[in-house]
C-alpha cells in the first residue's frame, strides 16, 4: 500500500492578486493493489448494491467530462461512505481528484483527526481552505450568529476555494431525503459564473445521459448521492465496515443546554452562561457540523449496529439537530440560492 | 444477539422500485405521496410539528393536517401554491425501497413529466373519480408508454367524494381501458382509493367491501417488474479507461443489460473488433460475473482500440451501427427546434456528437395521438423526426432497449439541453463498418 503520496495542503485565500497556492498532485496514477483474491465475506443487499453502482457511474462520468473535479469532504458520514464508493469506482487507479475541505475552524476537534487520519489511511490528497479574512474579521457561529457565520465561513469559503484551484465539478454528498427544497436538485446542478443556482435554469435529465459541458466560469454541483436515504448509509456503513467519526456514537459527553438543543463543550470557546452549567450526558450525533451548532441527541447507540437499529425505529429526522435549518422554512433554499451547496 | 439480528435484517435485502406519479392539478398527486411517506413512517416527528403549522398557515384542509405540504419544496411554487419540476422522494417498507418521482400535472411541463418517467419502472395515473378520464389523463398514460413504462396503476381518487360509488368506479375504468388498449401496457391495475382519507392506500378500506383487489402499497410491494434488462442482450458502454500505468488498461462501465462472464467473447460495436473478456476488476477482488447495473471496470485479452463512448456486445447479438435513424423527440427548450440545424447529441457514453434533425416526419398531438404536419417543434412538443449524425453510433431501438436506445439532444452555443430521444429504427447501415471479423 502507498501511503507517501498523501499530503495536506493548507490554503488561506490571500487577496493579493495573483497569488496561487501550488497544489501537487500526489502520485494518483499508482496502482493500490496488486491481484487480490476476494476479500468479501458478504454481498450487499440489492437496494445498496443498485446505490453504489449509481454513485459510481456520476462519480466516473465526472471524472470523463470535466478538466478539473474535486470533492467536497465534510468528515461526516455522508462523505465517508462518498469516499469509499468513490475509491471502489477507480480502483485500481487512485483517486483522480483532491479531497476539499472547508474548514470553518468550528468543527469538533474529533472531526479534524479523523479527517487527517482518513487522508493518511487512504493516500488521497487532502486541501484545506479556511476564509483567511472570515478568520481575521473574528466571524464565529457564536457572536456573529448561525446565519452570518455560515455565509462567511461555509458559503464565501466554499466559492473562494473553487475559484482558487478552478475546479470545474464539485462531489457534494447531500441527499435529496435530507431536506424538502433538495427533492428537486439535479444529479448534475449547474452553477452559472459566480456559482449562482437557479431552480429554473437546471437542465433536465434523462435516463443516465447527463450533460456535462460547461462554458467559460460555470461549475457544476454534483450530487453523486442523491438518491441514498439516512438509512441506506448507515446500513452501508455497517455492511462494508466503514470507519466514521467516533461523535457518532453514543458516550458520555460534556454538554450543556442551548436554544432548545443539546451542545457539547468541545472547547473553551463556547463561553458558558452564568446558568449553564456543563453535565455528562449519554449522547451522540446524527449530524456533524460546527460544534456550537450541532445538537446531540440522547441515545444509547455505542455501535454500527445499535445506531441501525435505532434508525429503524427513529421518530425525529436527522435535521432537527442541525441549527442552521431552524431559522426559518425555507432556509436552506436561501443558503443555496446563495450558493452553499 | 440483536445486533447480528440487525445484519441479518439489512443483509436479507430488498429490491428498489422506481414509479412516478401523474395526474392533473389537484387530482390528489401530493397528499397521495404524503400520505404514503407519513404511514410508512419516514415523517418524522419535528417535520410532523412543522407541518401541524405550516398547515394552519397554507393548508387547503381545515383544521385536519394537509399531507400535500410535506412534499411542496420550493418556496417560489409553494406561494404560487403549483408543483414546477421533478422532485424525488423515498420511502421504504421491509419488503422494497421506493424511489418516487413526483411530477407536476401542468399542460405546459411534458418535459417534466418525461424526466420522471425516463427511470421509472412503474407509473400511478391519478384520476379525480369526480372528474373520470380527461384529457390530461391521455397525455400522461402516453408519455409513459412513450417513454417505455409498461405498467400502470390506474388510481381513482376522491373516491371519498362519489360515495365509495362502485358503479362510477367501474365506469372510469371501463372508459381508461378502452383508451388505453393501444398504448403497449403490459398491466393496468385499477384501485379506487381516497388519498386524503386513507382507504385503500396502505390498508384495505371496508368502505369499498365490493372491491376485491390489493390496497396502494401492497400492490407496490408484490408486483414482479422482473428486471427486464437482466432478459435482454448484453451491453456494455465504455464510460471511461482506467489506465493508471503500463501494465493495467480497463474498462470502465454499468452494465447497460444483460450479464458478462470472464472468457467471453466481445465485440465493439463500431470497429467490430473482437476479442475475448479477460478479468472483471473489482477492489473486492475479480469477480466472476456482471449483471446489469453493476458497474464495474473490465480487462480485455487483445490490445484493441476503445474509448470513452464504445458500445461492447456479444459477437453474435450486436446493436445497430449507423449515421441515420428515425427517433421520437420531445423537445424541451423554449428555442424551437429547427430542422437541419446542427445540434450535439449524446447517445450513450458517446458525446459530443455532432449531429442534425434532417427532417420532422410528424408531430403527434399528445392528447389524441393524432399525427400532425410539422416545420418545427416547439417547448413541450413530440415529435417523429429523422436525425443524423457526423459519425456512425451504435444503438438499439428504445423499444427494446431504453439505455441504449435513447440519446439527448444539446444546442451548441448554450449548451442547455434541448431534447430528449427515443430511437425507432435505423435508416441505412453505415457504410464504413466492418460487420465481419
Ligand atoms: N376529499 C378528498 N380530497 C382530496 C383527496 N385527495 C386530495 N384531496 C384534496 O384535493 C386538493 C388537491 O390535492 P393535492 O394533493 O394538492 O393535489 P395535486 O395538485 O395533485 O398535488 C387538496 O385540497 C386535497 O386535500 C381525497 O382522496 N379525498
Amino acid at each position: 500500500m502507498q501511503q507517501s503520496g498523501c499530503r495536506v495542503v493548507r490554503s488561506c485565500l490571500l487577496l493579493r492578486q495573483g497569488y496561487r497556492p501550488k497544489r501537487k498532485r500526489c502520485a494518483k496514477w499508482h496502482l493500490t493493489n496488486n491481484n487480490s483474491v476476494s476479500k468479501k465475506n458478504h454481498m450487499l443487499p440489492k437496494h445498496l448494491r443498485r446505490l453504489e453502482a449509481e454513485s459510481i457511474e456520476i462519480m466516473r462520468e465526472v471524472v470523463a467530462g470535466f478538466k478539473n473535479p474535486v470533492m467536497l469532504y465534510s468528515i461526516g458520514k455522508d462523505s465517508s461512505v462518498m469516499l469509499h464508493v468513490a475509491i471502489k469506482a477507480f480502483y485500481p487507479a487512485k483517486l483522480p481528484f483532491p479531497l476539499l475541505h472547508v474548514d470553518t475552524t468550528w468543527k469538533f476537534r474529533e472531526m479534524i483527526t479523523f479527517r487527517d487520519e482518513t487522508a493518511k489511511r487512504l493516500g488521497v490528497e487532502l486541501i484545506v481552505h479556511v476564509n483567511k479574512e472570515g478568520l481575521e474579521r473574528g466571524i464565529n457561529p457564536i457572536d456573529s450568529g448561525s446565519a452570518l457565520h455560515t455565509r462567511v465561513m461555509k458559503t464565501d469559503a466554499l466559492k473562494q476555494a473553487l475559484d482558487l484551484y478552478q475546479f470545474d465539478a464539485a462531489f457534494g454528498g447531500a441527499r435529496r431525503d435530507e431536506e424538502k427544497s433538495r427533492a428537486k436538485e439535479r444529479i448534475f446542478s449547474f452553477r452559472s459564473a459566480g456559482h449562482v443556482w437557479d431552480p429554473r435554469n437546471q437542465r433536465p435529465e434523462l435516463w443516465n445521459l447527463f450533460n456535462t459541458q460547461l462554458l467559460q466560469g460555470e461549475t457544476m454541483r454534483v450530487f453523486a448521492m442523491s438518491n441514498w436515504t439516512e438509512l441506506d448509509i448507515w446500513e452501508y456503513i455497517m455492511l462494508e465496515k466503514i470507519p466514521v467519526v467516533p461523535l457518532y456514537f453514543a458516550k458520555q459527553r460534556p454538554v450543556v443546554r442551548r436554544s432548545g438543543a443539546t451542545i457539547m463543550v468541545d472547547d473553551k470557546r463556547l463561553r458558558l452562561q452564568s446558568n449553564e452549567m456543563p453535565e455528562m450526558r449519554m449522547i451522540r450525533f446524527r449530524t456533524l457540523g460546527c460544534y456550537p451548532l450541532s445538537g446531540a441527541i440522547d441515545s444509547d447507540a455505542t455501535t454500527i449496529e445499535d445506531i441501525v437499529a435505532e434508525m429503524h425505529t427513529a421518530t425525529v429526522s436527522e435535521r432537527q439537530g442541525r441549527l442552521i435549518d431552524t431559522d426559518e422554512a425555507a432556509s436552506m433554499e436561501k443558503k443555496k440560492w446563495e450558493g452553499y451547496f | 444477539m440483536p445486533s447480528k439480528a440487525t445484519i441479518d435484517r439489512v443483509q436479507a435485502g430488498k429490491d428498489q422500485l422506481q414509479f412516478i406519479t401523474c395526474g392533473s392539478v389537484d387530482d390528489g398527486k401530493s397528499t397521495l405521496i404524503g400520505r404514503l411517506l407519513h404511514d410508512s413512517k419516514v415523517i418524522y416527528e419535528d417535520q410532523l410539528a412543522a407541518l401541524a403549522r405550516d398547515s394552519a398557515k397554507h393548508g387547503t384542509t381545515g383544521n385536519d393536517v394537509d399531507f400535500a405540504l410535506l412534499v411542496d419544496g420550493l418556496e417560489a411554487e409553494r406561494e404560487q401554491g403549483i408543483t414546477i419540476d421533478v422532485a424525488y422522494r423515498f420511502f421504504t417498507t421491509l419488503r422494497r425501497s421506493f424511489m418516487v418521482a413526483d411530477t407536476p400535472g401542468h399542460e405546459q411541463y411534458t418535459r417534466n413529466m418525461a424526466t420522471g418517467a425516463s427511470n421509472a419502472q412503474l407509473a400511478i395515473i391519478l384520476i379525480d373519480a369526480r372528474k373520470g378520464v380527461l384529457v390530461q389523463t391521455k397525455r400522461h398514460s402516453f408519455i409513459c408508454s412513450l417513454l417505455g413504462i409498461r405498467h400502470v396503476v390506474l388510481a381513482v381518487n376522491k373516491i371519498d367524494l362519489v360515495k365509495y360509488n362502485k358503479e362510477r368506479f367501474d365506469r372510469i375504468v371501463g372508459d381508461y381501458m378502452a383508451f388505453a388498449a393501444g398504448l403497449g401496457f403490459t398491466s393496468v391495475v385499477p384501485i379506487p382509493i381516497s388519498a386524503r382519507y386513507g382507504d385503500n392506500v396502505i390498508n384495505q378500506s371496508d368502505k369499498t367491501k365490493w372491491y376485491q383487489g390489493p390496497c396502494l402499497l401492497d400492490y407496490l410491494e408484490s408486483i414482479d417488474i422482473q428486471s427486464d434488462v437482466a432478459r435482454q442482450v448484453f451491453r456494455f458502454p465504455v464510460q471511461w479507461v482506467n489506465r493508471p500505468n503500463l501494465d493495467f488498461r480497463g474498462y470502465a462501465g454499468s452494465v447497460a443489460s444483460g450479464s458478462i462472464s470472464a472468457g467471453d467473447e466481445i465485440v465493439v460495436a463500431a470497429s467490430g473488433r473482437t476479442t475475448r473478456v479477460k478479468r472483471i476488476v473489482a477492489q473486492d477482488g475479480n469477480l466472476p460475473r456482471a449483471d446489469a447495473g453493476d458497474a464495474v471496470t473490465i480487462t480485455l485479452e487483445d490490445e484493441i482500440d476503445i474509448g470513452r463512448g464504445d458500445l461492447l456486445a456479444r459477437p453474435n447479438e450486436r446493436p445497430e451501427v449507423t449515421d441515420q435513424f428515425a427517433a421520437h423527440l420531445i423537445w424541451m427548450d423554449n428555442d424551437p427546434l429547427v430542422a437541419g440545424r446542427n445540434y450535439i447529441l449524446r447517445i450513450g457514453t458517446r458525446t459530443g456528437v455532432a449531429g442534425s434533425i434532417t427532417a420532422i416526419k410528424h408531430r403527434i398531438d399528445v392528447n389524441t395521438r393524432e399525427h400532425l404536419a410539422a416545420r418545427k417543434l416547439s417547448l413541450n412538443e413530440i415529435g417523429f423526426c429523422n436525425v443524423a449524425t457526423a459519425l456512425p453510433v451504435a444503438f438499439d431501438p428504445y423499444e427494446v432497449n431504453r439505455k441504449t436506445g435513447s440519446f439527448i439532444v444539446i444546442d451548441r452555443f448554450t449548451n442547455r439541453t434541448v431534447g430528449a430521444g427515443m430511437i425507432a429504427f435505423p435508416l441505412r447501415r453505415a457504410t464504413n463498418t466492418a460487420t465481419a471479423f
